[in-house]
Protein backbone atom coordinates (compact mmCIF):
# COMPACT_ATOMS: atom_id res chain seq x y z
CA UNK A 1 0.00 0.00 0.00
CA UNK A 2 2.93 2.28 0.58
CA UNK A 3 4.79 1.98 -2.61
CA UNK A 4 1.84 4.16 -4.23
CA UNK A 5 2.11 6.94 -1.15
CA UNK A 6 4.18 9.56 -3.31
CA UNK A 7 2.29 8.74 -6.54
CA UNK A 8 -0.91 9.29 -5.05
CA UNK A 9 -0.07 12.08 -3.33
CA UNK A 10 1.31 13.69 -6.07
CA UNK A 11 -2.03 13.08 -8.05
CA UNK A 12 -3.75 14.35 -5.21
CA UNK A 13 -2.26 17.27 -4.49
CA UNK A 14 -2.47 18.32 -8.35
CA UNK A 15 -6.22 18.29 -7.71
CA UNK A 16 -6.42 20.45 -4.85
CA UNK A 17 -3.89 22.76 -6.12
CA UNK A 18 -6.20 22.89 -9.41
CA UNK A 19 -8.94 23.50 -6.59
CA UNK A 20 -6.82 26.81 -6.05
CA UNK A 21 -5.68 28.23 -9.00
CA UNK A 22 -9.30 27.70 -10.44
CA UNK A 23 -10.36 29.79 -6.96
CA UNK A 24 -7.81 32.32 -6.34
CA UNK A 25 -10.01 33.92 -4.08
CA UNK A 26 -8.72 32.00 -1.28
CA UNK A 27 -5.63 33.08 -1.58
CA UNK A 28 -6.72 36.88 -1.64
CA UNK A 29 -9.30 36.72 0.87
CA UNK A 30 -6.20 34.99 2.79
CA UNK A 31 -4.18 37.96 2.02
CA UNK A 32 -7.01 40.62 2.27
CA UNK A 33 -7.23 40.56 6.51
CA UNK A 34 -3.60 40.91 7.43
CA UNK A 35 -3.30 43.34 4.69
CA UNK A 36 -5.41 45.74 5.77
CA UNK A 37 -4.40 45.35 9.47
CA UNK A 38 -1.35 46.25 8.47
CA UNK A 39 -2.34 48.92 6.35
CA UNK A 40 -4.84 50.13 9.61
CA UNK A 41 -1.80 49.48 12.17
CA UNK A 42 0.87 51.56 9.91
CA UNK A 43 -1.17 54.84 9.16
CA UNK A 44 -3.91 54.82 11.62
CA UNK A 45 -2.55 53.58 14.42
CA UNK A 46 1.24 53.63 14.28
CA UNK A 47 2.02 56.77 14.62
CA UNK A 48 0.82 56.80 18.39
CA UNK A 49 2.74 53.64 19.25
CA UNK A 50 5.97 53.22 20.48
CA UNK A 51 8.24 50.83 19.64
CA UNK A 52 11.25 52.63 19.93
CA UNK A 53 12.37 51.36 16.08
CA UNK A 54 11.85 54.07 13.59
CA UNK A 55 9.92 52.20 10.87
CA UNK A 56 6.47 50.63 12.78
CA UNK A 57 5.94 48.49 9.15
CA UNK A 58 9.20 46.47 10.23
CA UNK A 59 8.21 46.12 13.54
CA UNK A 60 5.00 45.17 12.64
CA UNK A 61 5.52 42.60 9.90
CA UNK A 62 6.34 39.27 11.49
CA UNK A 63 3.30 39.61 13.57
CA UNK A 64 0.92 39.96 10.41
CA UNK A 65 2.78 36.93 8.93
CA UNK A 66 1.67 34.83 11.71
CA UNK A 67 -1.90 36.19 11.72
CA UNK A 68 -1.70 35.49 7.97
CA UNK A 69 -0.90 31.73 8.29
CA UNK A 70 -3.74 31.74 10.63
CA UNK A 71 -6.41 33.17 8.69
CA UNK A 72 -4.97 30.99 5.80
CA UNK A 73 -5.64 26.95 7.54
CA UNK A 74 -9.44 28.23 8.17
CA UNK A 75 -9.54 26.99 4.27
CA UNK A 76 -7.34 23.65 5.11
CA UNK A 77 -10.34 22.70 7.22
CA UNK A 78 -12.74 23.99 4.82
CA UNK A 79 -10.98 21.99 1.82
CA UNK A 80 -10.65 19.49 4.26
CA UNK A 81 -14.41 19.70 5.19
CA UNK A 82 -15.96 19.49 1.67
CA UNK A 83 -14.41 16.48 0.78
CA UNK A 84 -15.83 14.72 3.60
CA UNK A 85 -18.92 15.97 2.88
CA UNK A 86 -19.63 15.15 -0.70
CA UNK A 87 -18.29 11.88 -0.20
CA UNK A 88 -15.25 12.14 -2.51
CA UNK A 89 -13.00 10.86 0.65
CA UNK A 90 -14.77 7.98 1.32
CA UNK A 91 -15.09 7.79 -2.70
CA UNK A 92 -10.92 7.72 -2.32
CA UNK A 93 -10.74 5.66 1.19
CA UNK A 94 -12.39 2.72 -0.82
CA UNK A 95 -10.06 3.00 -3.71
CA UNK A 96 -6.80 0.91 -4.18
CA UNK A 97 -5.02 4.48 -3.28
CA UNK A 98 -2.55 5.23 -0.52
CA UNK A 99 -5.03 6.10 2.53
CA UNK A 100 -3.11 8.73 3.85
CA UNK A 101 -1.90 10.64 1.22
CA UNK A 102 -5.66 11.88 0.84
CA UNK A 103 -4.77 13.57 4.00
CA UNK A 104 -0.85 14.63 3.44
CA UNK A 105 -2.40 16.47 0.06
CA UNK A 106 -4.34 18.16 1.95
CA UNK A 107 -1.71 19.56 4.10
CA UNK A 108 0.83 20.00 1.15
CA UNK A 109 -1.89 21.68 -0.66
CA UNK A 110 -2.24 24.19 2.77
CA UNK A 111 1.48 24.75 2.81
CA UNK A 112 1.84 25.85 -1.10
CA UNK A 113 -1.62 27.92 -0.56
CA UNK A 114 0.42 30.04 2.57
CA UNK A 115 3.94 30.22 1.14
CA UNK A 116 1.79 32.01 -2.04
CA UNK A 117 -0.35 34.13 0.42
CA UNK A 118 2.73 34.82 2.90
CA UNK A 119 4.48 36.40 -0.28
CA UNK A 120 1.94 38.47 -1.08
CA UNK A 121 1.88 40.20 2.20
CA UNK A 122 5.42 40.94 2.13
CA UNK A 123 5.53 42.66 -1.43
CA UNK A 124 2.57 44.84 -0.07
CA UNK A 125 4.81 45.95 3.05
CA UNK A 126 7.40 46.21 0.81
CA UNK A 127 5.43 48.76 -1.24
CA UNK A 128 4.40 50.40 2.40
CA UNK A 129 8.35 50.75 3.22
CA UNK A 130 9.26 47.23 4.55
CA UNK A 131 12.90 47.00 4.73
CA UNK A 132 15.33 44.15 5.95
CA UNK A 133 19.12 43.82 5.25
CA UNK A 134 18.77 40.36 6.39
CA UNK A 135 20.96 37.97 4.35
CA UNK A 136 20.09 34.99 2.25
CA UNK A 137 20.81 32.56 5.69
CA UNK A 138 18.42 34.88 7.80
CA UNK A 139 15.43 34.59 5.17
CA UNK A 140 16.25 31.22 4.88
CA UNK A 141 15.60 30.85 8.71
CA UNK A 142 12.65 33.09 8.07
CA UNK A 143 11.03 30.89 5.51
CA UNK A 144 11.98 27.44 7.86
CA UNK A 145 10.12 29.04 11.07
CA UNK A 146 6.89 30.01 8.98
CA UNK A 147 6.79 26.61 7.63
CA UNK A 148 6.99 25.38 10.72
CA UNK A 149 4.82 27.37 12.06
CA UNK A 150 1.96 26.47 8.94
CA UNK A 151 2.75 22.99 9.05
CA UNK A 152 1.89 23.00 12.87
CA UNK A 153 -1.35 24.85 12.30
CA UNK A 154 -2.22 22.87 9.30
CA UNK A 155 -2.27 19.95 11.37
CA UNK A 156 -4.16 21.53 13.99
CA UNK A 157 -6.78 22.31 10.94
CA UNK A 158 -7.27 19.02 9.87
CA UNK A 159 -8.71 18.39 13.31
CA UNK A 160 -11.90 20.20 12.70
CA UNK A 161 -11.69 19.73 8.84
CA UNK A 162 -12.06 15.82 9.34
CA UNK A 163 -14.83 16.28 12.84
CA UNK A 164 -16.90 19.50 12.17
CA UNK A 165 -20.66 19.30 12.02
CA UNK A 166 -20.91 22.53 9.55
CA UNK A 167 -18.75 24.77 7.31
CA UNK A 168 -18.76 27.23 10.47
CA UNK A 169 -17.41 24.90 12.40
CA UNK A 170 -14.66 23.91 10.38
CA UNK A 171 -13.33 27.06 9.92
CA UNK A 172 -14.44 29.17 13.36
CA UNK A 173 -11.66 27.43 15.24
CA UNK A 174 -8.85 30.14 13.77
CA UNK A 175 -10.72 33.28 15.03
CA UNK A 176 -8.85 32.72 18.47
CA UNK A 177 -5.51 31.90 16.65
CA UNK A 178 -6.03 34.93 14.54
CA UNK A 179 -6.38 36.86 18.01
CA UNK A 180 -3.66 35.80 19.91
CA UNK A 181 -0.85 37.89 18.23
CA UNK A 182 -2.54 40.67 19.51
CA UNK A 183 -2.04 39.48 23.34
CA UNK A 184 1.96 39.21 21.86
CA UNK A 185 4.99 41.53 21.07
CA UNK A 186 4.01 41.49 17.57
CA UNK A 187 1.77 44.86 17.92
CA UNK A 188 3.47 46.82 21.01
CA UNK A 189 6.38 45.81 23.38
CA UNK A 190 5.13 43.87 25.93
CA UNK A 191 6.55 45.96 28.28
CA UNK A 192 3.91 48.35 27.94
CA UNK A 193 1.18 45.79 29.62
CA UNK A 194 -0.15 45.64 32.57
CA UNK A 195 0.77 42.27 35.02
CA UNK A 196 -0.89 39.36 34.51
CA UNK A 197 -1.77 39.98 30.84
CA UNK A 198 2.03 41.00 30.53
CA UNK A 199 2.97 36.98 31.85
CA UNK A 200 0.81 35.42 29.49
CA UNK A 201 2.10 38.00 26.26
CA UNK A 202 5.73 37.20 27.40
CA UNK A 203 5.16 33.33 27.61
CA UNK A 204 2.97 31.89 24.65
CA UNK A 205 4.26 31.19 21.41
CA UNK A 206 3.58 33.97 19.24
CA UNK A 207 6.12 35.89 21.34
CA UNK A 208 8.80 33.95 20.55
CA UNK A 209 7.91 33.33 17.36
CA UNK A 210 7.68 37.43 16.43
CA UNK A 211 10.59 37.63 18.51
CA UNK A 212 12.44 34.95 16.54
CA UNK A 213 11.36 36.57 12.95
CA UNK A 214 12.27 40.30 14.09
CA UNK A 215 15.82 39.42 15.23
CA UNK A 216 16.24 37.61 11.79
CA UNK A 217 14.69 40.71 9.98
CA UNK A 218 16.57 43.43 11.67
CA UNK A 219 19.70 41.28 12.01
CA UNK A 220 20.17 41.28 15.84
CA UNK A 221 21.67 38.32 17.73
CA UNK A 222 18.73 36.33 17.96
CA UNK A 223 20.10 34.54 21.21
CA UNK A 224 17.30 32.18 23.27
CA UNK A 225 14.25 33.16 21.30
CA UNK A 226 14.79 31.16 17.94
CA UNK A 227 15.31 28.51 20.09
CA UNK A 228 11.86 28.64 22.25
CA UNK A 229 10.26 29.47 18.78
CA UNK A 230 11.20 26.45 17.34
CA UNK A 231 10.29 24.40 20.41
CA UNK A 232 6.67 25.81 20.37
CA UNK A 233 6.54 24.89 16.38
CA UNK A 234 7.91 21.40 16.58
CA UNK A 235 5.47 20.88 20.20
CA UNK A 236 2.60 22.10 18.56
CA UNK A 237 3.25 20.10 15.23
CA UNK A 238 3.31 17.28 17.04
CA UNK A 239 0.76 17.33 19.61
CA UNK A 240 -1.50 18.73 16.81
CA UNK A 241 -0.09 15.81 14.60
CA UNK A 242 -0.99 12.89 16.98
CA UNK A 243 -4.85 14.26 17.80
CA UNK A 244 -5.46 14.72 13.90
CA UNK A 245 -4.39 11.33 13.27
CA UNK A 246 -6.54 10.07 16.08
CA UNK A 247 -9.18 12.03 14.59
CA UNK A 248 -8.33 10.43 11.25
CA UNK A 249 -8.15 6.75 12.09
CA UNK A 250 -11.31 7.15 13.80
CA UNK A 251 -13.04 8.55 10.94
CA UNK A 252 -11.89 5.74 8.50
CA UNK A 253 -12.08 3.05 11.65
CA UNK B 1 -12.46 -21.83 -1.92
CA UNK B 2 -10.58 -19.96 -4.09
CA UNK B 3 -11.02 -16.61 -5.31
CA UNK B 4 -12.10 -17.39 -8.50
CA UNK B 5 -15.52 -19.85 -7.41
CA UNK B 6 -16.13 -17.78 -4.34
CA UNK B 7 -19.11 -15.62 -4.32
CA UNK B 8 -19.02 -12.51 -5.30
CA UNK B 9 -19.89 -11.25 -1.55
CA UNK B 10 -20.42 -13.62 1.27
CA UNK B 11 -21.89 -12.01 4.12
CA UNK B 12 -22.09 -13.97 7.92
CA UNK B 13 -23.45 -12.92 10.92
CA UNK B 14 -22.46 -9.35 10.51
CA UNK B 15 -22.99 -6.99 13.65
CA UNK B 16 -22.35 -3.21 14.30
CA UNK B 17 -23.05 -0.98 17.19
CA UNK B 18 -23.11 2.73 17.66
CA UNK B 19 -22.59 3.11 21.00
CA UNK B 20 -25.85 2.08 22.27
CA UNK B 21 -27.47 1.56 19.28
CA UNK B 22 -27.71 -1.87 17.58
CA UNK B 23 -27.39 -1.14 14.00
CA UNK B 24 -26.61 -4.54 12.52
CA UNK B 25 -27.31 -7.72 14.65
CA UNK B 26 -26.29 -10.57 12.55
CA UNK B 27 -26.98 -10.17 8.87
CA UNK B 28 -26.20 -12.89 6.48
CA UNK B 29 -26.33 -12.70 2.60
CA UNK B 30 -24.86 -13.90 -0.26
CA UNK B 31 -24.92 -12.74 -4.08
CA UNK B 32 -23.61 -14.67 -6.74
CA UNK B 33 -21.29 -12.84 -9.57
CA UNK B 34 -23.31 -10.93 -12.49
CA UNK B 35 -26.50 -10.70 -10.18
CA UNK B 36 -28.27 -7.14 -9.36
CA UNK B 37 -29.03 -8.03 -5.43
CA UNK B 38 -31.16 -5.49 -4.09
CA UNK B 39 -30.74 -4.24 -0.25
CA UNK B 40 -34.57 -2.89 0.85
CA UNK B 41 -34.92 -1.10 4.07
CA UNK B 42 -36.64 2.07 5.48
CA UNK B 43 -34.18 4.72 6.37
CA UNK B 44 -31.86 3.85 9.43
CA UNK B 45 -32.70 0.12 8.47
CA UNK B 46 -28.91 -0.18 8.58
CA UNK B 47 -28.26 -0.41 4.68
CA UNK B 48 -25.56 2.59 4.60
CA UNK B 49 -23.51 1.12 7.42
CA UNK B 50 -23.24 -2.75 5.64
CA UNK B 51 -22.12 -0.73 2.24
CA UNK B 52 -19.32 1.08 4.24
CA UNK B 53 -18.50 -2.91 5.87
CA UNK B 54 -18.14 -4.46 2.72
CA UNK B 55 -16.60 -0.93 1.18
CA UNK B 56 -13.81 -1.35 4.05
CA UNK B 57 -14.86 2.21 5.56
CA UNK B 58 -16.25 0.33 8.55
CA UNK B 59 -14.98 -2.21 10.94
CA UNK B 60 -17.52 -4.39 11.71
CA UNK B 61 -17.98 -5.46 16.08
CA UNK B 62 -18.45 -9.17 14.77
CA UNK B 63 -19.05 -11.60 11.81
CA UNK B 64 -17.03 -11.90 8.35
CA UNK B 65 -17.68 -10.22 5.07
CA UNK B 66 -15.29 -11.84 1.84
CA UNK B 67 -15.42 -10.05 -1.40
CA UNK B 68 -14.21 -12.55 -4.24
CA UNK B 69 -13.19 -14.80 -1.25
CA UNK B 70 -11.11 -11.60 0.25
CA UNK B 71 -11.72 -10.97 3.78
CA UNK B 72 -13.04 -6.95 4.14
CA UNK B 73 -10.89 -6.76 7.52
CA UNK B 74 -7.67 -8.63 6.46
CA UNK B 75 -7.58 -8.12 2.94
CA UNK B 76 -9.18 -4.84 2.75
CA UNK B 77 -6.49 -3.78 0.21
CA UNK B 78 -7.37 -6.73 -2.07
CA UNK B 79 -11.00 -5.72 -1.60
CA UNK B 80 -10.31 -2.46 -2.47
CA UNK B 81 -8.94 -3.41 -5.90
CA UNK B 82 -11.85 -4.99 -6.59
CA UNK B 83 -14.65 -3.13 -5.43
CA UNK B 84 -15.99 0.61 -6.42
CA UNK B 85 -18.41 2.61 -3.75
CA UNK B 86 -20.93 5.23 -5.21
CA UNK B 87 -21.85 6.27 -2.10
CA UNK B 88 -25.48 8.23 -1.25
CA UNK B 89 -24.24 11.36 -2.59
CA UNK B 90 -22.80 11.91 -5.94
CA UNK B 91 -18.78 11.49 -4.83
CA UNK B 92 -17.30 14.39 -7.32
CA UNK B 93 -15.46 16.43 -7.33
CA UNK B 94 -17.38 20.06 -8.44
CA UNK B 95 -14.55 22.12 -9.52
CA UNK B 96 -12.77 19.83 -11.79
CA UNK B 97 -14.52 19.00 -15.33
CA UNK B 98 -16.02 15.49 -15.71
CA UNK B 99 -12.76 14.49 -17.65
CA UNK B 100 -10.86 15.67 -14.79
CA UNK B 101 -13.01 13.81 -12.20
CA UNK B 102 -12.82 10.36 -14.45
CA UNK B 103 -8.55 10.86 -15.35
CA UNK B 104 -8.41 11.26 -11.48
CA UNK B 105 -9.78 8.20 -10.43
CA UNK B 106 -7.31 6.29 -13.21
CA UNK B 107 -4.54 8.22 -12.09
CA UNK B 108 -5.44 6.78 -8.06
CA UNK B 109 -6.17 3.43 -9.64
CA UNK B 110 -2.91 3.37 -11.13
CA UNK B 111 -4.22 2.51 -14.78
CA UNK B 112 -2.47 3.14 -17.77
CA UNK B 113 -3.68 5.86 -20.34
CA UNK B 114 -6.45 7.55 -18.07
CA UNK B 115 -7.28 9.90 -20.89
CA UNK B 116 -8.48 6.91 -22.91
CA UNK B 117 -10.25 5.15 -19.68
CA UNK B 118 -11.80 8.91 -19.16
CA UNK B 119 -12.98 9.32 -22.85
CA UNK B 120 -14.27 5.65 -23.40
CA UNK B 121 -16.62 6.06 -20.02
CA UNK B 122 -17.76 9.94 -20.75
CA UNK B 123 -19.12 8.61 -24.69
CA UNK B 124 -20.40 5.53 -23.07
CA UNK B 125 -22.55 7.74 -20.45
CA UNK B 126 -23.27 10.52 -23.27
CA UNK B 127 -21.49 13.22 -21.53
CA UNK B 128 -18.80 13.77 -24.39
CA UNK B 129 -20.20 17.06 -24.93
CA UNK B 130 -20.20 18.06 -21.00
CA UNK B 131 -16.66 16.46 -20.97
CA UNK B 132 -14.50 19.73 -20.15
CA UNK B 133 -17.23 22.01 -18.42
CA UNK B 134 -17.10 21.91 -14.53
CA UNK B 135 -19.01 19.34 -12.59
CA UNK B 136 -20.92 22.28 -10.62
CA UNK B 137 -22.81 23.31 -13.85
CA UNK B 138 -24.20 19.85 -14.31
CA UNK B 139 -27.67 18.82 -13.57
CA UNK B 140 -28.43 15.89 -10.88
CA UNK B 141 -29.04 13.41 -13.84
CA UNK B 142 -25.40 14.03 -15.27
CA UNK B 143 -23.99 14.33 -12.07
CA UNK B 144 -25.11 10.73 -11.13
CA UNK B 145 -24.01 9.66 -14.46
CA UNK B 146 -20.59 10.65 -13.40
CA UNK B 147 -20.17 9.43 -10.54
CA UNK B 148 -21.51 5.76 -11.68
CA UNK B 149 -19.08 6.23 -14.33
CA UNK B 150 -16.16 7.09 -12.18
CA UNK B 151 -17.04 3.87 -10.28
CA UNK B 152 -16.47 1.72 -13.55
CA UNK B 153 -12.59 2.73 -13.78
CA UNK B 154 -10.83 0.30 -14.05
CA UNK B 155 -13.97 -2.39 -14.47
CA UNK B 156 -13.91 -2.85 -10.73
CA UNK B 157 -15.83 -6.46 -10.38
CA UNK B 158 -18.28 -5.90 -8.08
CA UNK B 159 -20.30 -2.22 -7.37
CA UNK B 160 -22.24 -1.08 -4.62
CA UNK B 161 -24.31 1.13 -5.27
CA UNK B 162 -25.65 3.51 -1.94
CA UNK B 163 -29.42 4.82 -2.89
CA UNK B 164 -28.63 5.65 -6.57
CA UNK B 165 -31.75 7.70 -7.42
CA UNK B 166 -32.20 9.02 -3.96
CA UNK B 167 -32.94 12.95 -5.23
CA UNK B 168 -33.26 12.33 -9.07
CA UNK B 169 -36.22 13.55 -11.09
CA UNK B 170 -38.06 10.42 -12.77
CA UNK B 171 -35.96 10.91 -16.20
CA UNK B 172 -32.60 10.48 -14.56
CA UNK B 173 -33.77 7.36 -12.66
CA UNK B 174 -34.42 5.85 -15.55
CA UNK B 175 -31.11 6.76 -17.19
CA UNK B 176 -29.55 5.35 -13.82
CA UNK B 177 -31.23 2.19 -14.10
CA UNK B 178 -30.53 1.94 -17.85
CA UNK B 179 -26.58 2.31 -16.59
CA UNK B 180 -27.27 -0.51 -13.66
CA UNK B 181 -28.98 -3.19 -16.28
CA UNK B 182 -25.99 -2.64 -18.51
CA UNK B 183 -23.20 -3.31 -15.75
CA UNK B 184 -24.99 -6.25 -15.04
CA UNK B 185 -25.36 -7.19 -18.63
CA UNK B 186 -21.30 -7.03 -18.47
CA UNK B 187 -21.47 -9.70 -15.64
CA UNK B 188 -20.13 -6.91 -13.05
CA UNK B 189 -22.20 -7.84 -9.56
CA UNK B 190 -24.16 -5.17 -8.57
CA UNK B 191 -25.25 -4.50 -4.64
CA UNK B 192 -27.88 -1.85 -4.35
CA UNK B 193 -29.72 -0.38 -1.69
CA UNK B 194 -32.81 1.17 -2.13
CA UNK B 195 -35.83 2.72 -0.09
CA UNK B 196 -38.20 2.51 -3.61
CA UNK B 197 -39.35 -0.49 -3.73
CA UNK B 198 -40.34 -0.20 -7.73
CA UNK B 199 -36.51 0.06 -8.05
CA UNK B 200 -35.62 -3.36 -6.64
CA UNK B 201 -38.56 -4.64 -8.44
CA UNK B 202 -37.22 -3.47 -11.90
CA UNK B 203 -33.58 -4.23 -11.46
CA UNK B 204 -32.63 -6.78 -8.84
CA UNK B 205 -32.41 -10.51 -9.49
CA UNK B 206 -32.71 -11.29 -5.62
CA UNK B 207 -33.91 -8.95 -3.41
CA UNK B 208 -33.63 -8.84 0.59
CA UNK B 209 -35.17 -7.18 3.08
CA UNK B 210 -33.26 -5.42 5.56
CA UNK B 211 -35.06 -4.82 8.88
CA UNK B 212 -34.28 -3.74 12.32
CA UNK B 213 -30.46 -5.16 11.84
CA UNK B 214 -31.70 -8.41 10.04
CA UNK B 215 -32.36 -9.77 6.61
CA UNK B 216 -36.13 -10.72 7.16
CA UNK B 217 -36.70 -12.52 3.38
CA UNK B 218 -34.31 -13.08 0.92
CA UNK B 219 -35.40 -14.48 -2.40
CA UNK B 220 -35.89 -13.56 -6.25
CA UNK B 221 -39.35 -11.07 -6.85
CA UNK B 222 -41.53 -14.18 -7.63
CA UNK B 223 -40.72 -15.81 -4.15
CA UNK B 224 -41.10 -13.03 -2.35
CA UNK B 225 -44.53 -12.54 -3.98
CA UNK B 226 -45.22 -16.08 -3.22
CA UNK B 227 -45.31 -15.07 1.13
CA UNK B 228 -47.98 -13.00 0.86
CA UNK B 229 -51.40 -14.95 -0.20
CA UNK B 230 -52.16 -16.40 -4.04
CA UNK B 231 -52.82 -13.77 -6.23
CA UNK B 232 -56.30 -12.87 -6.93
CA UNK B 233 -57.57 -11.02 -10.17
CA UNK B 234 -59.23 -7.96 -9.69
CA UNK B 235 -60.35 -5.61 -12.84
CA UNK B 236 -59.92 -1.92 -11.78
CA UNK B 237 -59.82 1.24 -13.85
CA UNK B 238 -55.97 2.54 -13.32
CA UNK B 239 -55.73 6.17 -13.20
CA UNK B 240 -52.24 7.04 -14.70
CA UNK B 241 -49.85 8.00 -12.29
CA UNK B 242 -48.36 11.53 -12.06
CA UNK B 243 -44.87 9.80 -13.32
CA UNK B 244 -46.77 8.01 -16.35
CA UNK B 245 -48.27 11.49 -17.28
CA UNK B 246 -44.36 13.34 -16.79
CA UNK B 247 -42.87 10.78 -18.71
CA UNK B 248 -45.49 11.02 -21.24
CA UNK B 249 -45.48 14.60 -21.46
CA UNK B 250 -41.99 15.38 -21.42
CA UNK B 251 -41.09 12.17 -23.42
CA UNK B 252 -39.06 9.59 -21.61
CA UNK B 253 -36.73 7.27 -23.55
CA UNK B 254 -36.55 9.74 -26.21
CA UNK B 255 -39.59 8.22 -27.92
CA UNK B 256 -42.21 11.18 -28.82
CA UNK B 257 -45.51 10.69 -26.46
CA UNK B 258 -48.62 12.31 -26.82
CA UNK B 259 -50.44 12.62 -23.70
CA UNK B 260 -53.37 10.66 -25.28
CA UNK B 261 -51.20 7.65 -26.61
CA UNK B 262 -49.87 7.53 -22.27
CA UNK B 263 -53.51 8.16 -20.93
CA UNK B 264 -54.84 5.46 -23.21
CA UNK B 265 -51.92 2.83 -22.81
CA UNK B 266 -52.88 3.55 -18.74
CA UNK B 267 -56.53 3.19 -18.99
CA UNK B 268 -56.63 -0.19 -20.83
CA UNK B 269 -53.72 -1.84 -18.58
CA UNK B 270 -55.31 -4.34 -15.75
CA UNK B 271 -53.61 -3.97 -12.56
CA UNK B 272 -53.53 -7.33 -10.93
CA UNK B 273 -53.07 -7.87 -7.18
Amino acid sequence: MTKHFFGDTAVLLGRSLRHISRSPDTIITTAVMPIAMMLMFVYVFGGAINTGVDSYVNYLLPGILLITVASGIAYTAFRLFTDMKSGIFERFQSMPTARSSVLWAHVLTSLVANLISLAVVVLVALLMGFRSGAGVLSWLAVAGILILFTLALTWLAVIPGLSAKSVEGASAFSYPLIFLPFLSSAFVPTATMPGPLRVFAEHQPVTSIVNALRDLFTQQPVGADIWIALAWCVGLLVVAYVFAMNTYRRKIS
Amino acid sequence: MTAQQAPAIHVRGLEKSYRELRVLRGVDFTVARGSIFALLGSNGAGKTTAVKILSTLLKADAGTARINGFDVATQAVDVRESISLTGQFAAVDEILSGRENLVLVARLRHLKNPGMIADDLLERFSLTDAAARKVSTYSGGMRRRLDIAMSLVGNPSVIFLDEPTTGLDPQARIEVWQAVRELAAQGTTVLLTTQYLDEAEQLADRIAILHEGRIIVNGTLTELKQLLPPAKVEYVEKQPTLEDVFLALVGADGKKATPAMAATSARTSKEQR
